[in-house]
């Protein structure tokens, strides 16, 4: 593996800018290693080398001719399958889409676009979204870099993998209950949930529209921060997008100071069912922030008991709307167009056929959950549900600058361990789902690897609407002096280990 | 209240899914399981607890009126599964033999 691949973000970027380095040479790299690590890792469901190649040669001509460009132009980055782009199929990860080339850039694209980014390709994902593991791709699973065998995460496990296998130094995801946080746990990455309606969801294809937040992935905080700059602001083009001023998150990063600061640990969120080394590691992460200076406590959110069962009705009732939209008419697929089938047995028969079993389950849940004589009992208390989590919240961050919990109760499972269990699958999102559902910020970091099985673990940080730069400087700071204890970032244990040594090509071993 | 192959055969119906009988016998135990756990948000709440359907305050949200250029026609119908006369075509929207 080529030496750059290893480097930071901001590090490439600063290389392009002095000229020491040209984005066609990285962007030639990141091809060569996704040729020869995805057959292994399969993060990708769509590379378009010539198109990533041709836009790296245009920034490099820019910036010779003298062009004041980004921080970021010329660096690679993986868009997760759910980001309309132009001249790209977009599938998110469903049959139903499957050769749909949209006819507009999603506004994160474009402005992905607009910083001088390289888009190599569209990473696989869980169908339209659901999912924790990548198992319900309509296409193939991805696997975990750290071990084939098991899962990467979901829904965006492709993006984390590409990641973590150093395919791409920055990835794009979105998340809706977890999909972002939970795969950068795994995969011993960062992903940030950004504030709802601080990055905009146009072009983005809708699960639960209430909940949907695109983020930035990236291997190292910093280069988040720097991504996270890139896509948000206000969008006129969607009608839930805020208008207000964004913190520093690049600035925070950098000063990555928590002294003084309050953290609290979320009492509900570990214990039972709470895999230990996991436990462990989120315990040394606390004591790492104590000794940095921040001031450690507990809080309780009593009604986080029932974010899982909220956000299983809310989600699937706003996912049955939603994916009424695959109707067979105007794009995707259509099936027993015969001439003879009316309109509406072309619908049963496509979207019967099209979606996978967890977007029917969800489709039929959400059905369920919205009818007549139901709607109080479930969708309604879900919605009641979801006040008395926004009141703990907010009753939380008068006691504390920032929440923390494991980002994920254990680490990645196994390929095919949870397909035919569906609650299980769920409840790998237990502590994600409640800043969803109030909206607020939230990034998980890595925290080590699990002393029981050696696999990643993630620790996440939630922070109120509107504060995403707590997170840059709580995670900032973790990162840097777990980063001293450990001698070197996780990843590059990774690529230095034989679970690893795929990652490296033969010369360099 | 258990849900039957028949119920859920029904939600598909509504929601316009053909599913199997094998997905039938499938889906009614997995989504029985699914709503027992969620049927816990109704203990949580009270009559009074206002509900919230969305994270931050919405307000409906107008734009100048203007006329700016759309989708090129071509570009939209590129990507349509049956095309006539420059237009989506579409099966049969009528009960009775076309």
């Amino acid at each position: 593996m080529s030496e750059i691949l290893q480097e930071s973000a901001a590090q490439l970027g600063a290389r392009l800018t002095a000229g020491e380095l040209s984005s066609v040479e990285l962007t030639t790299a990141c091809l060569d290693q996704i040729e020869r690590v995805d057959p292994r890792v399969r993060a990708f469901l769509y590379v378009d080398a010539e198109r990533a190649l041709s836009s790296a040669a245009g920034v490099d001509q820019r910036r010779a001719a003298g062009a004041e460009l980004g921080p970021l132009a010329g660096v690679p980055l993986a868009m997760k399958d759910i980001f309309t782009m132009t001249g790209a199929p977009t599938t998110c990860g469903s049959r139903i889409l499957e050769g749909w080339i949209p006819p507009y850039n999603s506004t994160i694209t474009q402005r992905v676009l607009d910083a001088g980014i390289v888009v190599l390709g569209k990473t696989n994902m869980d169908e339209f979204a659901m999912g924790s593991s990548t198992e319900n791709s309509g296409f193939f699973a991805t696997h975990n870099p750290w071990d084939n065998d098991r899962i990467p995460g979901g829904s965006g496990g492709g993006s984390a993998a590409a990641l973590a296998s150093f395919e791409a130094p920055l990835a794009l995801g979105t998340d809706t209950g977890g999909s972002i946080r939970q795969p950068a746990s795994v995969t011993g990455t960062v992903g940030v949930k950004p504030t709802y309606g601080t990055t905009s969801r146009y072009g983005v294809v809708a699960m639960a529209s209430s909940l949907d937040t695109p983020g930035p992935c990236a291997r190292e905080v910093g280069d988040a921060a720097l991504l996270h700059q890139v896509m948000a602001g206000w969008d006129r083009r969607d009608s839930t997008s805020i208008n207000a001023a964004m913190p520093d998150v690049v600035a925070a990063a950098q000063a990555a100071d928590v002294r003084g600061m309050k953290i609290a640990v979320v009492r509900e969120l570990g214990g039972e069912g709470y895999q230990p080394g996991v436990q462990q590691r989120f315990a040394e992460a606390l004591e790492v922030l104590s000794e940095l200076g921040a001031v450690i406590t507990e809080v309780s959110c009593p009604s986080f008991d029932y974010a899982l069962g909220a956000y299983y009705l809310i989600m699937p009732s706003e996912v049955s709307s939603n994916l009424a939209r695959f109707d067979a008419m105007r794009y995707g697929l259509r099936l027993g167009d015969d001439g003879v089938n009316s309109v509406e047995d072309v619908m049963n028969l496509t979207r019967g056929s099209g979606f996978g079993a967890e977007a029917k389950r969800r489709i039929i849940l959400g059905t369920y959950a919205l009818s007549a004589g139901y709607y109080d009992a479930y969708y309604g208390s879900a919605q009641k549900v979801r006040t008395l989590i926004t009141r703990d919240f907010e009753a939380a961050f008068t006691q504390a600058d920032v929440l923390v919990s494991p980002t994920t109760p254990t680490t990645a499972f196994r390929l095919g361990e949870r397909v035919d269990d569906p609650l299980a699958m769920y409840k790998a999102d237990l502590c994600t789902i409640p800043s969803n559902l109030a909206g607020n910020c939230a990034m998980s970091v890595p925290s080590g690897l699990s002393p029981d099985d050696g696999l990643p673990t993630g620790f996440q940080i939630m922070a109120p609407a509107l504060a995403d730069d707590r997170l840059y400087r709580v995670g900032a700071a973790l990162e840097a002096a777990l980063k001293d204890r450990w001698g070197q970032p996780l990843l590059q244990g990774l690529a230095s280990s034989d679970a690893g040594s795929y990652l490296v090509s033969e010369g360099e071993r | 209240m258990a849900l039957t192959t028949s119920d859920v055969a029904r939600l598909g119906a509504l929601a316009r899914i053909r599913l199997t009988e094998a997905e039938l016998q499938q889906l009614a135990p997995q989504l029985e399981v699914i709503l027992q756990a969620v049927a816990t948000v109704s203990q949580a709440v009270g009559p009074d607890t206002p509900a919230t359907s969305h994270a931050v305050p919405l307000r409906n949200v107008f734009r100048a009126d203007e006329v700016e250029p759309s989708l090129p026609t071509q570009a939209v119908l590129a990507a349509a599964p049956s095309v006539e006369d420059g237009r989506f075509r579409v099966p049969r929207i009528l009960g009775e033999e076309a």
